[in-house]
């Protein structure tokens, strides 16, 4: 952790130290660190907002292709502008080519898409590497052809944030206020498109130039942040923001919002960290920044996290076996007017296949809640609150094992795991309806009576 | 099965020119008029040679088996599948026209419900065509919108998020976007399939209010045993109209026979041939 220089190899990055941690953060490490720290959270911000448009038309893979098919057109416009005489390494020139090859992938995905019977997927598959094989190809030739200049192609494909120059940076900017202009001017038109385009077609809408847009903002996205973040990882600043946003909101416009922050952070951390540990590319720590941030959003998001779905899920399951519980005790009860003893509570539980654990876990949790009572040393005694559970249960079981007996003609025998779903989310007015259905069979029903006769 | 024969037999020798100028003019009085319709998949067949007026003010089942081309009856009248000939004509104008007055409810699968947008966000989508280019939603029709929530009893559900509304309650929103479009004419695709009472009750009775307030609804529906109590009209469907006309009329057991017919129908064959053949299978 100091910053003392590393004796044994010279291999591994010197480890900053504070001050220089600090001064990187906020925009005191020289002008040109700014420049590439500015410049990448700038493209963060754009491709996150342009993602989450990507993500909602189900187009994720469909912009891997086309950052994968821009490489031939570098090649191809190093080539041409070589062969007419001109400036080889001009940038714009080699970005033209990178767009145009692009979109042409796309164009090729959707033809093969209408007129042959190839599936979305193995299309762009064989897009993506068709192209990006002649891309390599060419970059090769080049390779042999003019040794020395040509080798600054193969920062397209890793991403060298480093040879960001001051243009550059505007470029990243004009891009990500044009993806904002554009995401506030036309967010209910996306919005409509992205979730039910024919809807939008019958209403009148021009769905293909709609979409067309937003393609366009992906073509945009995508080449300026070739130079960056590389061809390979640049689907990765489009998806992975928009896609940790989702776990966190319902809302689309709270989903642009956090979608922009998340691209922005994970483009500023990830420059900064690139510019501390200079043998780290850009690229790469961006991605893995954003990385963490799905990481985290997945596991601790509120609503749609794995924590939560977990927690939820373990509180439906105690629920239900608490529920039996309480049924198995007001139905003992019933027949023989006694406490359910704990080697009857076994049996059941051995019946329900609940693991170990489960069986005194559901015991407090009854307790907790009132429906036992605490002080009737083994046995499982009902209080008036649970023997009202009870028979409400009781009762839900029945009307719905004898609805699958008399309507879905399912035989006794076969019910009973189906029964003992059901019986737990039943809604007060889906037992009306069964009631009622039940009448009309002539199925008599009889009283379940919370209080102990 | 002698008139599937007829049909085809009709339908595979050129039929002349004169007389389908002789065929008689669409009046204006009908909300859609199909005139001699064909729609092809993959060059594969769907329908054939439809020819249907809807009378106004009615509501209309479209009825058939599965795959006898009802809701591509449907698309196809609408544009959003392209059709081999034939042309489809609103109150005898291009759709273009008459879109203003035309109400749309697809299938409710057709969409993915995990879409992060509230009910009231999709029923004010039945506005946007209202609300133009670039401008955000106003008050003015997020009041609309939410009123047509309550027509379908959803009003409550307004500020929901869509994936955690049931299928009937997602059904409905749908209807309520249909309404907001406050259309004279409604598709609707499958309305009745999967959903629960509540929902089938609120259905109806929207139905019946529009046609009480001058509409015409086009249903596709699956349900034979409710087509005469919740339809005026039925429009019996297996790849070519079988019959058409008022449900007493027309729901009867040798036309349902002929709809659904176990066996392949020659029509569907000849598809099969045609699809075959383009493949060069």
């Amino acid at each position: 952790m100091s910053s003392a220089p590393s004796s044994i190899t010279n291999v591994t990055d010197e480890w900053p130290g504070w001050s220089q941690i600090f001064e990187t953060l906020t925009f005191q490490a020289g002008f040109n660190t700014n420049l590439v720290i500015v410049g990448t959270s700038l493209l963060g911000i754009a491709a996150g907002i342009v993602g989450v448009f990507a993500l909602l038309r189900k187009r994720a893979l469909m912009s891997d292709a086309l950052s994968h098919a821009t490489l031939p057109g570098i090649g191809l416009a190093y080539l041409t502008v070589t062969a007419l005489g001109g400036s080889a390494r001009s940038l714009p020139v080699l970005l033209t080519g990178a767009t145009i090859t692009g979109v042409l992938g796309v164009v090729c995905i959707q033809l093969l898409l209408r007129h042959t019977r190839l599936r979305e997927d193995a299309s762009i598959g064989i897009v993506l590497s068709v192209f990006f094989g002649v891309g390599i190809v060419l970059l090769s030739v080049i390779q042999s052809m003019q040794t020395g200049t040509a080798a600054g192609l193969n920062r397209f494909i890793y991403g060298q944030t480093a040879a960001m120059s001051m243009s550059d940076a505007v470029l990243m900017g004009a891009i990500a206020m044009l993806a904002v202009a554009a995401t506030v001017a036309l967010l209910k038109e996306f919005a409509l498109v992205c979730f039910n385009d024919a809807f939008a077609t019958v209403d009148g809408w021009p769905v293909s130039f709609i979409d067309l847009l937003m393609m366009a903002l992906v073509v945009l996205v995508t080449v300026a942040g070739l130079q960056a973040v590389g061809l390979i990882l640049v689907v990765a600043m489009l998806i992975i923001p928009a896609v940790s946003a989702r776990f966190w909101t319902q809302r689309l416009w709270v989903l642009v919002v956090l979608a922009a922050l998340i691209g922005g952070a994970s483009g500023y951390c990830g420059s900064v960290m690139s510019a501390l540990l200079p043998r780290k590319p850009a690229g790469s720590v961006i991605v893995l920044t954003s990385g963490v941030l799905f990481a985290v959003s997945m596991v601790c998001a509120p609503q749609r996290g794995v924590i939560a779905m977990s927690i939820r899920q373990l509180r439906v399951r105690l629920r239900i076996a608490g529920e039996h519980l309480v049924e198995a005790a007001y139905e003992y009860e019933l027949e023989h007017d006694a406490a359910l003893q704990r080697d009857i509570l076994r049996a059941v539980a051995r019946r329900r296949a609940w693991p170990a654990w489960l069986g005194s876990v559901i015991v407090w949790w009854a307790r907790q809640r009132g429906l036992i009572r605490g002080d009737s040393g083994g046995a499982i005694a009902l209080t008036d609150a649970g023997r009202r559970d009870g028979a409400r249960i009781s009762r839900n079981h029945y009307l719905w094992e004898q609805y699958l007996i008399s309507y879905a003609d399912i035989a006794p025998s076969h019910v009973d795991w189906s029964v003992d779903q059901v019986e737990h989310v039943l809604s007060d007015a889906l037992i009306d309806e069964l009631e009622a259905a039940l009448r009309k069979r002539g199925v008599e029903i009889p009283q379940f009576q919370a209080v102990r006769t | 099965m002698g008139s599937v024969v007829t049909m085809s037999t009709e339908m595979l020798t050129a039929v002349p020119r004169s007389v389908l100028d002789a065929r008689p003019e669409h009046s204006a009085d009908s909300p859609v008029s199909v005139h001699a319709m064909t729609v092809a998949y993959h060059r594969k067949p769907v329908l054939w040679d439809v020819d249907y007026d809807a009378p106004n003010n009615k509501l209309i089942a479209i009825v058939g088996p599965n795959g006898a081309g009802k809701s591509t009856l449907i698309k196809a009248c609408l544009g959003l599948v392209p059709r081999a000939s034939g042309q489809v004509e609103f109150w005898g104008r291009p759709y273009k026209q008459m879109r203003a007055r035309i109400g749309y409810v697809p299938q409710r699968e057709s969409v993915d419900w995990d879409f992060p947008v509230s009910a009231l966000d999709v029923v004010c989508m039945g506005r946007y065509r209202m609300v133009g280019w670039c401008r955000p939603v106003t008050k003015k029709h997020k009041h609309a919108a939410l009123q047509c929530l309550d027509r379908v009893g959803m009003r409550e559900y307004a500020d929901r998020q869509i994936s955690q509304l049931s299928g009937g309650q997602q059904q409905r929103v749908f209807l309520a976007r249909a309404l907001a479009q406050e259309a004279d004419l409604y598709f609707m695709d499958e309305p009745f399939a999967g959903v629960d009472a509540a929902t089938e009750r609120a259905i109806v009775d929207v139905l019946r209010e529009l046609k009480s307030s001058g509409g015409t609804v086009i249903c596709v529906h699956h349900d034979v045993q409710t087509v005469r109590e919740y339809f005026d009209h039925a429009l019996l469907l297996n790849m070519r109209v079988v019959a058409a006309g008022p449900v007493d009329d027309v729901v009867t057991n040798a036309n349902l026979h002929k709809t659904y017919g176990g066996r392949l129908t020659l029509l569907a064959e000849a598809a099969e041939a045609v699809a075959r053949a383009g493949d060069g299978r």
